[in-house]
């Protein structure tokens, strides 16, 4: 967790909102870093984190992990957190026919079906255990990232299905938050890939978009984040509150700085 | 958590690497036994697989794609487990010598290959492999080469753009010790006997289509099915993911998969913008991700991606590959007679590295590089750029003609002149009034973004 993105987004893991979705995307850049930073985010505080990592290895997040210091391997051995490895579930399922559903069975499919078993997954991985003492504060739920949904053959609406039937359990039933990631495809004119974007940026609350900077490689300032809080279910004539700050990652945390204020040009 | 072993010592004998390297924790690489502990870290391991190397940075198992300037700009090196996507060039002249260097240097260094290709028969493909240079006989050649080519430019200085004088040359010449990364004669083919003495297995796609190699159902083309079997086959039995009990592999599987998404394979995208199996190279390729991520082994692949036609796979293929490298040859385009790049064949794009285990990665601050072909060496070069010469040129002029020019500059360029030496501004032959509009000017400028 980068405590200077804390301060931007003016919360704390103890007091964090409930019942939100937030949106990353990423243009011309890579905006992994946001999804690292919400995992140890919602793992400090003390939440259930149902993780859906679909481009990556276990590995890679429990390094980076501890870098931000929280151990991936205690949360999930302590039933703190569901991880689904996408890459070894893949395999799993197109080399060995499986008797129970698969989160990823629709790879097996010829035919685009829909993402229910993946959903099912997710409802069992945050259904609320009854063992006496609540545990866990409230449930998230972890995708990184959906773009890589549609590259496997799913079509825009079935994801946005997926999305829909996951904000109503986790964050209106169980009062919860969920956090995705899509990529934004720019000008590669990927229709469905837009279809998916601008359907979520409606229903989100919070949308952080990490943009790489319009001039090109900087060696100091590796892109641009701006931050949208939204109200979609109040039809409201406030206006959307939006800022932006340049950032620059580095190993173990990322610094943001006003446009123009980066330490390296002042 | 990872222990990074220092590089020097890998500078060893040429059979078994005397280095200690930790390897990315892979959760199927757990010893299953009563030294493994309970938790995923397993401290640093003993392990010598020859041609490898850590990485600086993340203590990650890295191999060498065969050229040693490519590897510098990747940050070192190829990682085990990862894919390497190369773009072709518009008449594939340049991608297959980089797909042969990556095979020449797995044979050198004694790792299993696995060559899938459905032009050319991969028996072929290891006949065309470059031979190695070897050390003793290959310093001085190089040596010699390198003399005769830079010592008519080296007296020249560059009178314009002066700073760009100081800017490191990105070739390396060969260090006689290593053992990571070697060179490569392309005019010379790779001994008989080092072909033979290496272990190889192909995969032609006209023989292997028609057999009856038991196969899952899958909604890939068949041509991209029998291929991820294959290598499923291949990756089990000879043990690369340590979970076969009888095999205890301590190698490298360099795959290496020739014109992927082309027509030959039977895919269509290649052919028609929105065709029946346009998700056919996405799910290969994501499958393929996590065959390797789980074993100890690299692919190159190379890609007609301007044939695509949807530019959104594009798009897809780079977010689900590693890293991706693009050639652009100046063959046939207007680039061949421009005079800025007349020493070179071709512009080579680093598109994406990844950041694995890291939150930043090696980027490599020069981003326009050119490649050559020499008569031996395939080398990679950043470019001199033109543009900002003229800038730094205007600097030099006549006090007198200096301030009509500054004015006109300054809407131009700004940056420069921020970088300008203070002997500009110290100008005592001029008038109070326009000093004053002049230090103005510059606040104006320097404070606002």
């Amino acid at each position: 967790m980068f405590v200077e993105l804390n301060n931007l987004l003016n919360t704390t893991p103890d007091r964090a909102e409930q019942g939100k979705l937030t949106l990353l995307c990423d243009a011309k850049t890579d905006g992994s870093f946001l999804v690292h930073h919400f995992l140890s985010f919602y793992l400090k505080a003390n939440c259930k984190v149902c993780f859906v990592a679909l481009i990556q290895s276990f590995s890679h997040y429990s390094i980076v992990g501890q870098k931000l210091g929280v151990s991936l391997t205690m949360a999930r051995e302590r039933g703190q957190l569901v991880f689904l490895e996408g890459l070894k579930s893949a395999v799993d399922v197109v080399f060995q026919a499986q008797k129970e559903p698969q989160p990823l069975q629709f790879l097996r499919e010829a035919n685009a079906g829909n993402l229910k078993p993946l959903f099912e997954f997710v409802r069992e991985a945050l259904k609320p255990v009854d063992s006496g003492e609540a545990r866990w504060t409230y449930p998230v739920l972890l995708v990184d990232d959906l773009s890589v949904l549609l590259s496997l053959g799913m079509g825009a609406v079935a994801v946005l299905d997926f999305i829909h039937y996951c904000r109503a359990t986790v964050c209106w039933e169980l009062k919860g938050n969920m956090v995705v990631l899509v990529h934004d495809s720019g000008d590669a004119e990927d229709e469905e890939n837009d279809i998916l974007l601008n359907g979520l940026s409606h229903q989100s609350h919070l949308i952080l978009r990490a943009e790489g900077l319009a001039t090109g490689f900087c060696r100091d300032v590796h892109g641009q984040l701006r931050i949208l809080w939204r109200r979609p279910s109040q039809s409201t004539a406030q206006r959307d509150q939006s800022f932006t700050y340049q950032y620059k990652i580095q190993d173990k945390s990322v610094s943001f700085f006003a446009k123009g204020m980066s330490p390296a040009v002042l | 958590m990872a222990a990074v072993a220092t590089c020097d010592s890998v500078a060893g004998s040429t059979g078994s690497a005397v280095a200690t390297a930790s390897k990315r924790n892979v959760t199927s690489f757990q010893k299953r036994g009563p030294r493994a502990s309970g938790t995923n870290d397993s401290g640093p391991r003993l392990v010598s697989i020859a041609g490898t190397r850590p990485s600086v940075r993340n203590g990650q198992l890295l191999v060498s794609t065969g050229l040693p300037a490519l590897d510098q700009l990747l940050g070192g090196g190829l990682a085990v487990g990862t894919v390497l996507l190369i773009e072709e060039d518009k008449y594939n002249i340049y991608s297959p010598l980089l797909f042969k260097y990556f095979l020449a240097e797995g044979i050198v260094n004694g790792h299993t290959l696995l060559v899938a290709s459905a032009k050319e028969d991969p028996a072929n493909i290891l006949q065309e492999l470059p031979a190695p240079l070897l050390d003793d006989k290959c310093k001085k050649e190089f040596d010699e080469d390198v003399y005769n080519h830079k010592t008519p430019e080296s007296n020249i200085k560059m009178k314009i753009a002066w700073r760009y004088q100081l800017l490191p040359k990105m070739e390396i010449g060969p260090v006689s010790s290593s053992r990571f990364g070697h060179y490569y004669d392309a005019s010379k083919r790779m001994p008989q006997e080092l072909i033979e003495a290496s272990n190889w297995h192909g995969f032609f796609l006209p023989e292997k289509i028609s057999s009856t190699l038991k196969v899952e159902p899958c909604s890939l083309t068949p041509g991209y099915t029998k291929l991820l079997q294959f290598i499923q086959n291949i990756i089990y039995e000879e043990g690369f993911d340590g979970s076969n009990p009888q095999k205890k592999q301590r190698n490298i599987l360099r795959i290496g998969i020739q014109n992927l998404g082309s027509p030959l394979w039977g895919d269509d995208i290649c052919c028609a913008e929105n065709g029946g199996n346009s998700h056919s190279l996405t799910k290969f390729l994501y499958v393929l991700r996590g065959l390797l991520r789980t074993s100890l082994s690299a692919c190159i692949i190379t890609m007609p991606t301007h044939l695509i036609q949807n530019k959104a796979i594009i798009a897809r293929v780079t977010n689900l590959s590693d890293i991706v490298v693009g050639l652009e040859s100046f063959i046939g385009s207007e680039r061949e007679t421009n005079p800025l790049y007349k020493d070179y064949h071709g512009l080579i794009h680093i598109r994406q590295i990844p950041r694995l285990n890291n939150l930043i990665c090696d980027e490599s601050d020069v981003k326009d590089l050119a490649f050559k072909l020499k008569r031996k060496l395939f080398t990679i070069e950043a470019e001199v750029q033109k543009g900002v010469s003229t800038a730094t040129f205007l600097l030099d002029g006549p006090r007198k003609k200096l301030f009509p020019c500054l004015f006109q500059l300054l809407g131009v360029a700004c940056i420069p002149w921020l970088m300008a030496s203070s002997s500009v501004f110290k100008v005592s032959n001029i008038g109070e009034s326009l000093c004053y509009q002049l230090s103005g000017f510059f606040s104006a400028y320097l404070f606002h973004f």
